[in-house]
């Protein structure tokens, strides 16, 4: 497993000079990231690796955070984000793009566009009743449930509410191109979250 | 934008004919067919432009048999070996959707006269 923390610039695209084939692409700045310190199954109970990213000075930060970091050396950063099952990295390396190659599969997960409050037609793809003929029944949800029995209406039964803002995961994507010099990552197709957005990269088994 | 994106893309700009909407051009196309490739030329008014940077688009209109024909074509896509300006057209607009819904003589754009 490798992991990389890092920030989403936007979008793009690369023409295949042989083909002319469009490849949509998302620019990552990602690491350098340090790691702060690693957990072991023998003391933690789980493996990961912590990694810092985003260098700030050191006012930016609570005195927990300054003093969790200089404990372990690290320069302040502003995240701090535990990666599974990395192996083989010691405390005090530094994690870069170099860890990823051009075609590797990996993860990006990301805190989603936040949506407000949402009907159910666009937080869950529901459809919407007739618009004419005396039909007040347009963007209502129908029945949430029963009468009698049960008498309540059961949880997690799909209402409006809060959309977007939660972390989520997109598999599949593939490492285009990478930028040692300037932190660059380029994957492939797009990624949770808006511009500026932290993004945590992995490999994708 | 971001000035990593714009870097991004300006390497990948490409060398293109000062055109415009109204404008009449060849596009000198690149056809891939199995392991031939051979160039197709598509000549007509450009009646849209698009975008921006490297993700820039037109659009190409031409009558064919009759038939009113598009193609939108990437502005620095390297399938384009060269486009050739014609004539340069005399119109009002950015985009000519107008010529769409016009046939025969009232689908032509004016060309410009330089004084």
């Amino acid at each position: 497993m490798k992991g990389i923390v890092g920030r989403k610039l936007g979008m793009t695209q690369l023409f295949d000079q042989e083909t002319g084939a469009l490849t949509p692409v998302t620019v990552i700045e990602a690491g350098p990231c340090p790691v702060v310190c690693v957990r072991t199954q023998a003391v933690d109970g789980y493996d990961a690796v912590q990694l810092a990213f985003d260098e700030v000075p050191e006012r930016k930060l609570t005195k927990p955070q300054r003093g969790h970091l200089k404990k372990h050396g690290v320069t302040p950063h502003r995240r701090l984000v535990e990666v599974r099952g990395v192996q083989g990295i010691e405390q005090g390396a530094t994690v870069t793009v170099e860890a990823f190659a051009p075609g590797d599969r990996v993860k990006v997960s990301g805190v989603s566009i936040g949506k407000g409050f949402q009907g159910t037609i666009k937080r869950h793809n529901f459809s919407r009743g007739p618009v004419t003929h005396g039909s007040h029944n347009v963007r209502k949800p129908g029945s949430i449930g029963a009468s009698a029995y049960p008498s309540r209406v059961f949880k997690g039964v799909r209402m409006a509410g809060r959309m977007g803002g939660r972390t989520v995961t997109q598999r599949g994507l593939e490492v285009v191109e990478r930028d040692p010099e300037r932190n660059l990552l380029l994957v492939r197709g797009a990624v949770p979250g808006p511009k500026n957005g932290v993004v945590v990269i992995r490999e994708d088994s | 934008m971001s000035n990593v994106i714009e870097s991004i893309e300006r390497r990948q700009l490409r060398e293109v004919p000062r055109f415009k909407a109204g404008d009449t051009v060849r596009v000198h196309f690149q056809v891939i067919e199995g392991q031939r490739r051979r160039v197709q030329v598509f000549e007509g008014i450009c009646i849209r432009r698009q975008g921006a940077g490297a993700r820039e688009t037109f659009t190409v209109r031409k009558q064919s048999f009759g038939v009113g024909v598009e193609r939108t074509f990437p502005l620095h896509t390297p399938k384009i070996e060269k486009i050739e300006v014609g004539a340069i057209g005399d119109v009002n607009r950015a985009k000519l959707y107008y010529l769409r819904s016009k046939v025969g003589k009232k689908a032509r754009v004016r060309e410009k006269q330089f004084r």
